[in-house]
């Protein structure tokens, strides 16, 4: 269908000054941008370099004012994802839909809404459905560019004296979209069309008020009704603070100045980056790579295609270049293909978490904006799990991939700041925050509900080059890490907390170790119906340490059902209250009843299944990984970790070569002579059981040869193969393979529906997908 | 700018910095010195003459060897491993943890890696035994190859003369 200019009333080109469309607007800009290199054409600051007091009082009065909104507006919000956990943020954009500055909060959205509203430009809804004062859009399709259906984007064109002069997004995580999976990150569905509702930058507003059809379709659509409405209320609200805002300060300021503002201080931001490249890392390549499982073939999990019904596992290799003039450059060449699952991303919403991340480091002032990203080079090959290409995938968890691959790129760009001295910056890599606890069904209130637990967005932090990391902190894509209240949980689902503990042994080992996880076991009480399932890494780790650092602990599942816990309540008897310290040891096992049903295993990935009122669930938040030679760790530390409960004996003594004492108090007392005798005699031990690299890669190599390795990691090797010629010669170089050496897809006997054929949304009519990456 | 002193260099290093300065450092502009102090403790820590010119980890330094300035990869103890374009890790020992057993070594049962999946590599010095690095990628994964650094545009960056042979 060809949508027929000015059908509907709306006169392209006269929302700006200039006369053009924001289409004509949006390309003038960016082909200023390429020819000069400077965002908008900007080789000089002429505003800034003017009058630097103006520039930066308006820069002032825009960041509070955005920070100032959020911080009012999650007040509207129930959700404890919004209210408890800061689940939401603000972005003001500039006419075109790049970013001039944005709240506190998720900020990995400065991308993601202004993919939205780059699209809406692009795809001329300036002619149909028209743009106006008044007006709200919605968004949360991840084939415009967002992450993950769950993140709702409320977009408000601002307008004053009848042209437009910005955008502001707003954007909460909300606790459930209707998807086949109950829980805002879910899984059991493996294609978007059961990935829950799906809005593609559609108007839902006019004269500042919702419209009736969007409200009663989006609510039949979805399970946790009230939330949805209170998080709507929340964004509006929002956006029009930010709106009334802008207003006031180009009535303060002049329309002139804030117009000149609004693009300036993106080119700012650009340049920003670069001077911080330059001061802080080494011109250069760094190569590396992560992975996580994606363990689909348990009977846990139930899809409802065979060709889902297969293990695999993401490959994210990445090609980091430093460049001499200050940009970069982040290459993701043989990236493992897209998969029938809820884990691919697209590339706005992987590049946009980028620049969480470098928040953290590289750009850490409130001056986020879109500059940076004129300053970096992403290569996302397309049909790579980065950059699918095909209309159908499904995006719930995009985080499984996304944080597991970023944890890589922490390591990389840390090894330019070791390199040349800034030990406060390097981060070991973080780690994969999960588990994910979710469900639904009927709940305490006898509502139909689902949840998702964001204890995640405490989970231990990396190691860094001159400190431990923080035990149950912080989570990379939520800068305001928080754990959240248990009374407020407890409200909000029918999960009762039997104990919150510290997860012993989860910090990576290390000279300084990873922050520790936690662990929470909760008994399901109060339900009429309730399901639910896990989400995180098991068989493999996201993150690997750093420099001679050890990664952290892998995940493990533990749930229990016909626990006999309401009889043994009522009876007085023991209950599992506490740690499972060592899971090899089966503690809660011994307080439950004869004919309790455990599952403590490895597959960390279930589906929804149900959980009777009595049935425990442990939560397990992972640890962050660690930085440096264990052995060369204080021994006033090693001796910190044993007390603290951080560590386990055994672990002590064989990592660390711990000798200690411990008194009738339990109290531990190092020995640091004896200690260190100890450590001299395993780095002896290590030369005795170390074999020449060289020698090792001839045994490796006929492995390689006999195809001597797991169906998991033969299919990601080989996806990644047919993507990428360039890997698949470099691995061949590497090990030195035969010519004629292959590892074709084929051959393996694994599901290859969609390993082939594709369809990409911009096969579509009509639909012009906006690319910012190279393909 | 932000300034420090070579003994606050020197703390942050050994890990006793006050976390005042460290929030100092974390919170303003990087100081340019900090390359020039940095090298300065790095080279007291160390016995041999070679001048270190980056840091690839705690006990593993680029330097220009003083026998014929040739850039290469040198551990704490002496140990030379090769040249500074050239992967270190091809001539490190490794140890792999790819069974049970291994794993069990490192982490309780349940919290280590499936070996089917993923392995753990560690690298050590043949010379002194530090483990240089640990790695965590499936079977098959080539030796990763972390950081080849551009050292002739790294010194015109710091507009410092840059080694003969680079």
């Amino acid at each position: 269908m060809t949508i027929m200019k000015n059908a509907l009333g709306n006169t392209p080109g006269v929302l700006l000054a200039s006369g053009l469309t924001l289409n004509d607007h949006r390309n003038a800009i960016m082909e200023r941008t390429a020819k000069t290199g400077f965002y908008n054409g900007h080789e000089t600051l002429e505003f800034k370099d003017k009058d630097p007091i103006g520039y930066e009082r308006i820069f002032s009065k825009v960041r509070a004012g955005l920070v100032n909104s959020r911080e009012v507006a999650k007040k509207i919000a129930a959700s404890p994802i919004v209210e408890q956990e800061g689940e939401l943020c603000f972005t003001l954009y500039n006419p075109a839909g790049d970013c001039v500055a944005t709240s506190t909060g998720i900020i990995i959205h400065v991308g993601t809404m202004g993919a939205a509203i780059k699209y809406m430009i692009q795809n001329d809804w300036e002619s149909n459905p028209g743009i106006a004062d008044g007006d709200m859009f919605t968004n949360n399709d991840c084939q415009v560019g967002n992450v993950h259906p769950c993140d709702i984007a409320t977009i408000v064109p601002i307008f004053y004296d009848g042209l437009l002069r910005g955008w502001v997004g707003g954007m909460t995580h909300v606790i459930d979209t209707g998807a086949v999976g109950p829980g805002s990150m879910s899984n059991g569905q493996i294609q978007r069309f059961g990935d829950g509702i799906q809005i593609s930058c559609r108007k839902t507003g006019i004269n500042d008020t919702p419209l009736r059809d969007y409200l009663h379709e989006s609510q039949r659509n979805i399970r946790t009704t009230k939330y949805w409405i209170l998080d709507e209320k929340t964004r509006i609200a929002g956006c029009h603070m930010i709106r009334k805002m802008l207003t006031e300060v180009i009535e303060e300021e002049g329309v002139e100045a804030v117009e000149k503002f609004m693009y300036e201080v993106i080119e700012d931001g650009r340049r920003g980056l670069v001077k911080r490249i330059k001061a802080m890392c080494v011109p250069g390549t760094v190569k590396t790579v992560a992975f996580v499982d994606v363990p689909y073939s348990h009977p846990d999990v139930h899809v409802p295609s065979t060709f889902a019904k297969m293990d695999s596992i993401m490959h994210a290799p990445c090609e980091i270049t430093v460049k001499a003039n200050g940009t970069w450059r982040l290459d993701f060449e043989g990236c493992s293909r897209w998969g029938w699952h809820t884990y691919n991303t697209n590339p706005t919403a992987f590049t946009s978490g980028i620049w969480v991340m470098m928040t953290q480091s590289l750009v850490p002032t409130e001056r986020i904006n879109d500059g940076p990203r004129y300053a970096t080079e992403f290569r996302c090959p397309a049909g790579t799990w980065t950059n699918p290409k095909d209309r159908r995938t499904a995006h719930a968890d995009a985080w499984h991939f996304l944080v597991s691959s970023w944890s890589s790129l922490w390591r990389g760009i840390s090894r330019t700041y070791f390199a040349r001295g800034y030990l406060e910056e390097v981060n070991a890599g973080n780690s994969n925050p999960c588990n994910w606890l979710q469900g639904g069904g009927v709940n305490q209130d006898g509502e139909v509900h689902a949840v998702n637990s964001f204890e995640t967005a405490a989970c231990g932090t990396r190691a860094c080059a001159m400190k431990d990391g923080l035990n149950h902190a912080a989570a990379i894509w939520n800068p305001e890490g928080d754990m959240g209240d248990i009374e407020i949980w407890e409200l909000a689902e029918p999960l009762l907390y039997m104990g919150r503990r510290i997860k012993t042994n989860t910090g990576g080992y290390g000279k300084y170790r990873g922050g520790l996880g936690y662990e929470t076991l909760r008994m399901v009480w109060n339900s009429a119906d309730w399901t639910m399932f896990f989400m995180g890494n098991g068989y493999m780790n996201s993150d690997w340490g750093l420099m001679g650092g050890y990664p952290s602990a892998t995940g493990y599942r533990f749930e229990a059902h016909n626990t006999g816990l309401k009889e043994r309540i009522a009876e007085g008897k023991s209950l599992p209250l506490g740690q499972d310290r060592d899971p090899s040891l089966c503690e809660y096992e011994k307080h439950l009843g004869p004919d309790a049903i455990v599952k403590r295993d490895k597959q960390c990935i279930t589906t929804e299944d149900m959980f009777d009122n009595g049935d425990l669930y442990l939560n397990y938040l992972r640890g962050g990984p660690g930085f440096g030679d264990p052995l060369d760790r204080e021994i006033a530390d090693i001796q910190e970790d044993l007390n603290q409960n951080f560590l386990m004996e055994e672990f002590a003594v064989k990592i660390y070569g711990a000798v200690f004492t411990k008194d009738e108090e339990g109290v531990y007392t190092m020995d640091a002579a004896k200690t260190r005798a100890r450590q001299a005699e395993i780095r002896k031990e290590r030369i005795g059981r170390g074999v020449p690299v060289r020698e090792w890669m001839e045994t490796e190599r006929a492995k390689i040869i006999d195809k001597d390795a797991s169906l998991a990691v033969q299919q990601m090797f080989a996806s990644s193969f047919y993507l990428s010629a360039k890997f698949l010669a470099e691995f061949k170089e590497f090990w030195d393979l035969p010519a004629d050496w292959e590892l074709p897809e084929e051959e393996l006997g694994t599901p290859m529906y969609g390993a082939r054929h594709n369809i990409d949304i911009g096969d579509l009519p009509d639909v012009h997908p906006v690319i910012m990456v190279e393909e | 700018m932000s300034t420090y002193t070579k003994k606050q260099v020197s703390d942050l290093v050994k890990g006793t910095l006050d976390w005042d300065t460290v929030h100092l450092m974390l919170s303003m502009p990087k100081d340019e010195a900090r390359y020039k102090l940095y090298m300065e403790v790095l080279q007291e820590n160390v016995s041999y003459d070679d001048k270190i010119l980056l840091a690839v980890g705690p006990h593993l330094n680029i330097v220009e060897s003083s026998k014929d300035q040739e850039i290469i990869i040198k551990c704490d103890c002496g140990h030379e491993f090769g040249h500074y374009s050239k992967n270190w890790k091809l001539n490190a020992l490794i140890y792999v943890r790819d069974n049970v057993e291994k794993m069990k070594e490192v982490y309780p049962e349940l919290m280590a890696p499936d070996t089917n999946w993923q392995v753990y590599r560690e690298y050590y010095c043949p010379s002194c035994g530090i483990m240089h690095d640990v790695e965590a990628p499936t079977p098959w994964y080539p030796v990763m190859h972390d950081i080849q650094p551009d050292l002739k545009t790294f010194f015109e960056w710091l507009d410092m003369p840059a080694p003969a042979k680079i």
